[in-house]
């Protein structure tokens, strides 16, 4: 009878690789449901009022990071809390990987990893594309690479880790509000579509949106992707997002344990 | 030989439930208390044993399963499955044990077959060996042609099957099995009492709960009786029955409370004991059927008239009745 030592890392692998098989049978839904809304987005305006003359053609600049940040941190929201809320709520499903020989919380971790991964996957394929729609834009650069990297890995997984405690803590039946009354101020508030030192103009805004994470990952795709355009400071935008993470982690890991164990 | 459940007082409470108000209605009238849904449960399983846990919905069979599988916390006492404690040793338990749920509930993103690789994978078993096992498992269940099909093709039968076939993945000491004939035809529940005795021949410990006093008596070596969270009786299926007071259950309904006829049914010659339940007048009689005449006859002295009139042969069930002065189901 099988009684050997299972590594959790093993176990750990196993799990990953099951979302990862599921994941690519369902990436063209997945692409869809993540990416459209950008890209409808990038081709209004990125392309459509640009050539208009409704919108300086510099606009493209602040857009790009913009819906890259947007594509990435919607689908890491979604790739963990919709399943979760599905398999606690519902079907039970988790339950096998719950009776998995290693800590419990381990399953949690391991939907933030694959929500980071998906993440990622959903900006990789928004940014050629936003590029190929919108044409040249004014000071892009692939230069800051690590900086591209640190930032989309970090900000995945802080809204991975967002999405574990929206998908643990929200009723089944309340997950429509979490699109319409948190994702949707969050993305409007969350400086996708105009950066951030814009929000002079309205200082009590400009400091209110700061409790928006979102904030952070828009700067930080900036920062990374048109450094010569005003951004946020680089160190603040990081130990944002890594607080972020932290935070929602253990929010996230707790509720998520509530949940797991009656 | 050696135990493979032990619990001692094993305890389990379940917070009070939010207290619901209906929409602009007054507070409601008393506040919810926390659940005691299992109260210093003893039990001891062997290995090999066909373990039954038979009660009404509500007993504790679900929780003391969720607890001995590690996926109910525990409020106190201690439990020790397959040499591993549920609290400290969680992860260790998992590895030795395999469980059938209550409700199917597969993964609906993988095929058939790939519940099975995937969830040998979790135990750390090797894809190749994975394999092999699952095209056995699937092929021993009677469910290999619908190997890579998806989940949802499969009868309310096949996925119950199939959640066995997963539970026997890893190949595990103890298999947990909550109420797992609930819903199924009766022809998928002969099928399923036909597996099980086939793992117990194979020397595995089973634990199964059920509310099914047949299943309960047909399939166990031993069978714990648990109500309320407490355990009232624990035997061999034979020796519980011999247990049931009397020789026979009575039961005459009456078209008025049976309060008056108690006394006198308890007075008359050949009855060990009689309770009454509103209309219902409960006789466990030494004489059998013989009885009957005399019930009419108390309850027609007193202006009742009968209703309608049930024997039960000495049965678990009316041993449960006896114990709880409740029905199983």
């Amino acid at each position: 009878m099988t009684d050997d030592y299972v590594p959790p890392s093993r176990v750990f692998g196993a799990i990953l690789l099951r979302d990862v098989t599921v994941a690519r049978r369902e990436l063209p839904y997945f692409l869809l449901r993540t990416t459209l809304q950008p890209l409808l987005f990038v081709i209004i305006f990125g392309f459509v009022l640009p050539r208009m003359g409704m919108i300086p053609r510099g606009y493209t600049a602040t857009v790009l990071p913009g819906v890259l940040a947007l594509s990435l941190t919607l689908s890491a929201v979604q790739s963990v809390s919709l399943p979760m809320v599905q398999d606690f709520g519902f079907t039970n499903e988790i339950e096998d990987r719950l009776l998995a020989p290693a800590p419990i919380k381990l399953v949690a971790v391991e939907k933030v990893v694959s929500g980071t991964l998906q993440g990622t996957i959903a900006a990789v394929v928004v940014l050629p594309l936003a590029r190929l729609i919108m044409g040249p834009i004014p000071g892009l650069t692939f230069g800051h690479l690590w900086m591209l990297v640190l930032v989309t890995v970090l900000s995945g997984a802080a809204f991975a880790a967002i999405g574990l405690f929206l998908g643990t803590a929200i009723a089944p039946q309340h997950i429509g509000l979490m699109f319409s009354v948190i994702l949707g101020p969050m993305i409007m508030f969350g400086c996708t579509y105009y950066p951030w030192a814009g929000l002079k103009v309205v200082p009590a805004m400009k400091y209110a949106v700061l409790i928006n994470p979102l904030v952070y990952v828009s700067e930080g795709m900036r920062a990374a992707l048109t450094p010569s355009m005003p951004h946020m400071s680089v160190p603040v935008m990081l130990a944002a997002l890594l607080a972020t993470t932290v935070v929602f982690l253990t929010l996230g890991l707790r509720a998520f344990d509530k949940r797991a164990m009656k | 030989m050696s135990a493979a459940i032990e619990t001692r007082s094993l305890r389990k409470v379940y917070p009070a439930p939010p207290a619901k108000r209906g929409r602009g209605g007054p507070a409601p009238s008393k506040t919810p208390s926390p659940v005691v849904a299992l109260d210093a449960l003893d039990l001891t399983v062997d290995e090999g044993e066909l373990f039954g846990m038979l009660g009404p919905n509500g007993a504790g069979k679900t929780t003391t399963i969720g607890i001995l599988t590690t996926r109910v916390r525990v409020s106190g006492g201690e439990a020790i499955v397959a040499g591993a404690n549920v609290v400290s040793e969680a992860a260790v338990v998992r590895r030795r044990i395999g469980v059938v749920p209550q409700r199917p509930n597969p993964d609906r993103g993988l095929s058939v077959v790939e519940n099975l690789i995937f969830h040998a994978s979790y135990f750390g078993v090797a894809r190749a060996e994975a394999t092999k096992r699952a095209n056995e498992l699937l092929e021993r269940l009677g469910i290999a042609d619908k190997r890579d099909g998806k989940v949802d093709a499969l009868s309310g039968g096949q996925q119950q099957r199939l959640m066995i076939a997963r539970a026997l993945t890893h190949d595990p000491r103890i298999i947990f099995l909550d109420e797992p004939t609930v819903g199924l035809d009766p022809q998928a529940r002969l099928g399923l009492w036909e597996t099980l005795r086939e793992l117990h021949a194979q020397g595995r410990t089973i634990v199964m709960s059920t509310h099914y006093m047949e299943e309960a008596d047909q399939l166990c070596d031993r069978l714990a009786i648990i109500d309320q969270g407490k355990l009232l009786a624990l035997d061999t299926p034979s020796r519980l029955k011999a247990q049931a007071p009397g020789d026979t259950l009575v039961e005459v309904t009456f078209d008025a409370d049976v309060a008056p006829v108690v006394d006198a049914a308890r007075a008359l010659d050949g009855v060990s004991n009689a309770e009454g339940r509103g209309v219902l007048l409960r006789v466990f009689s030494r004489r059998g059927g013989q009885i009957i005449p005399a019930l009419i006859d108390a309850g027609e002295a007193r202006g009742l008239t009968v209703r309608d009139i049930h024997l039960s042969r000495p049965s678990l069930e009316t041993l449960f009745i006896s114990l709880t002065g409740r029905k199983l189901a």
